[in-house]
């Protein structure tokens, strides 16, 4: 009785230390030398599309880097550079991006690709807004009919591009019964408009790789003011002495180079019929949009 | 209702291809929440035994702060090892946020609290008589504990089931420190939270399913353990 007794205790016990072995290793292998982690803060879009799926593993192989991809809002993409907890950040929020340059947290600028936002709404769209094709119009038409608007409400870029909109339209929604805000990513938002049957500003990208399961249509597109667009940026190592700024520059290298910016370019067209985003590397702002 | 119908028959696919990202989460999730529950059970158990035996001035207000932390949100003990590990928190310089090994610390301080909670109660019912019996019959106090701990045996495995129960099924800390980084730090739960902002649900209830199977075969050996019948 007793040997039994033992040898179930020393399975156990090897368990217990192989478990912690394997999962221990996989953190050390990662973690030394210290320059091969970089830390990539970067919005949901990008993440929900499966664009980075996509690329991720390409530059990891080819630099043998290991990117940490934490996507969360440009917002908290950029409160993190600002702390110098991330490395490099892929945002979409052009004002903020320029203060964040400006107050000298980020570097390099440097932009990569667009997509365009849209508004989306039910088919029935109660606000008539798909007569316009005009983003500032058709908000003001919202506001006009008090129709349900869900809003990201997180600081993203997506979030961001919506304030200005409501801005040039002259109208202040915030506290308004028919505005609502949801705090959560693209992906959701879409799900809780669609199933709300409310109005949401969303982009293009997001919305295609979700279209099948939504319901929703796209009711204006195409205006300049709709403009998505994405830039890399690297954290400033001057600030944060503790920044990869080797592994951020070789990302944002590789983010701008033709090989990447052919691959953004093709994707998302087998599956969806459209390419999900426009690559723009080397291009001035002028140059974008219609 | 054929969003669940749909749920399971993807549950069903991806178990049967064995498919290898799947397969890669849900061991991974297995590691982490298993370490987490066994540092717990360690921490959790041998606190608990000390506090349910031993007499101190504010014993009571001590189990008062060991029972709050039995409800202590988990994200906001993510934020909090959020804080301590990143780059400028005290213990930045071990570099572990987002790893599995952040999952491991920020799930083991969920459990933990747990685990000592019901140990306590567990220890504390047991009649006094017991431990003066036992160390009448010559036990030392390490054997006098350690009889004890086999006599409360049936809460105690339900302290252990509860504590695992709770981390394998956490995921506001879990993406929080873990960054839910694809082949490396994404654990069933925080993967079915991506899942499901993508709007692919019918993914998302798999790995639903996927994780209540998993958990139903860790319980099922612990209950085993549990309600194996002594020898009268």
């Amino acid at each position: 009785m007793e040997k039994l007794k033992t040898i179930k205790l020393i399975i156990f016990l090897s368990t217990i230390t192989l478990l912690a072995f394997s999962v221990s290793s996989a953190s050390a292998a990662q973690s030394q030398p210290k320059q091969k982690n970089i830390i990539l803060a970067t919005t949901t879009s990008t993440q929900d599309t499966g664009l980075l799926d996509i690329l991720i593993p390409l530059f990891e192989e080819k630099t043998g880097y290991f990117v940490k991809t934490i996507a969360v809002g440009s917002g908290q993409a950029m409160a993190m550079g600002q702390k110098g907890e991330a490395d490099v950040l892929l945002v979409h929020s052009p004002d903020a991006e320029k203060k964040f340059i400006a107050d000298g947290f980020g570097i390099n600028r440097r932009l990569v690709m667009h997509n365009d936002f849209i508004i989306v709404g039910p088919s029935a769209d109660q606000a008539k807004i798909k007569d316009t094709n005009l983003a500032v119009e058709a908000f003001k038409k919202i506001a006009e009919t008090s129709a349900l608007f869900m809003s990201r409400g997180d600081n993203s870029g997506t979030h961001s591009q919506e304030k200005k909109l409501w801005k040039a339209a002259g109208v202040n929604p915030e506290g308004q019964k028919w505005y609502q805000q949801t705090g959560l990513g693209m992906g959701q938002t879409l799900n809780v408009a669609a199933e709300k049957k409310g109005y949401t500003l969303a982009d293009s990208g997001t919305y295609l790789a979700m279209k099948k399961n939504l319901g929703m249509d796209i009711l204006v597109e195409g205006d300049a003011a709709l403009l998505n667009i994405y830039h890399v940026i690297e954290v400033n190592a001057d600030k944060w002495p503790k920044a990869n700024a080797k592994g951020a520059r070789a990302f944002a290298d590789f983010m701008v180079s033709a090989k990447t910016q052919t691959i953004i370019k093709k994707f998302g067209v087998d599956k969806y019929g459209s390419p999900l985003f426009f690559p723009d590397a080397g291009k001035t702002l002028e140059e974008l949009g219609k | 209702m054929e969003l669940i119908l749909e749920g399971i028959k993807k549950a069903f696919e991806l178990i049967v291809s064995l498919d290898p990202e799947v397969l890669g989460i849900t061991l991974l999730s297995l590691q982490v929440s298993g370490l987490a529950t066994f540092i717990s059970l360690v921490l959790g158990v041998s606190a608990g035994t000390v506090v349910a035996l031993a007499n101190f001035r504010g014993r009571k207000f001590v189990i008062s702060l060991i029972n709050t932390g039995m409800g202590l949100p988990p994200v906001v003990v993510g934020l909090f090892v959020t804080i301590m590990i990143w780059r400028n928190g005290p213990f930045g310089f071990l570099e572990i946020l987002y790893t599995p090994l952040a999952i491991i610390i920020a799930q083991a301080i969920i459990a933990t609290p747990i685990i000592m909670g019901i140990s306590l109660a567990a220890i504390q019912q047991l009649p006094e008589n017991l431990r003066l019996q036992i160390l009448s019959l010559g036990a030392t106090r390490l054997q006098m504990v350690w009889v004890l701990i086999k006599e409360a045996r049936l809460p105690l495995l339900a302290a252990v089931m509860a504590g695992f129960g709770g981390v394998i099924s956490e995921v506001g800390a879990s993406i929080m420190v873990g960054g839910n980084i694809k082949g490396y730090s994404r654990v069933l739960t925080t993967a079915t939270v991506m899942e499901t902002g993508k709007g692919n649900f019918d993914v998302a209830i798999a790995l639903g399913i996927i994780l209540l199977l998993l958990a139903f075969m860790v319980n099922l050996v612990l209950t085993q353990i549990q309600q194996r019948q002594r020898p009268r």
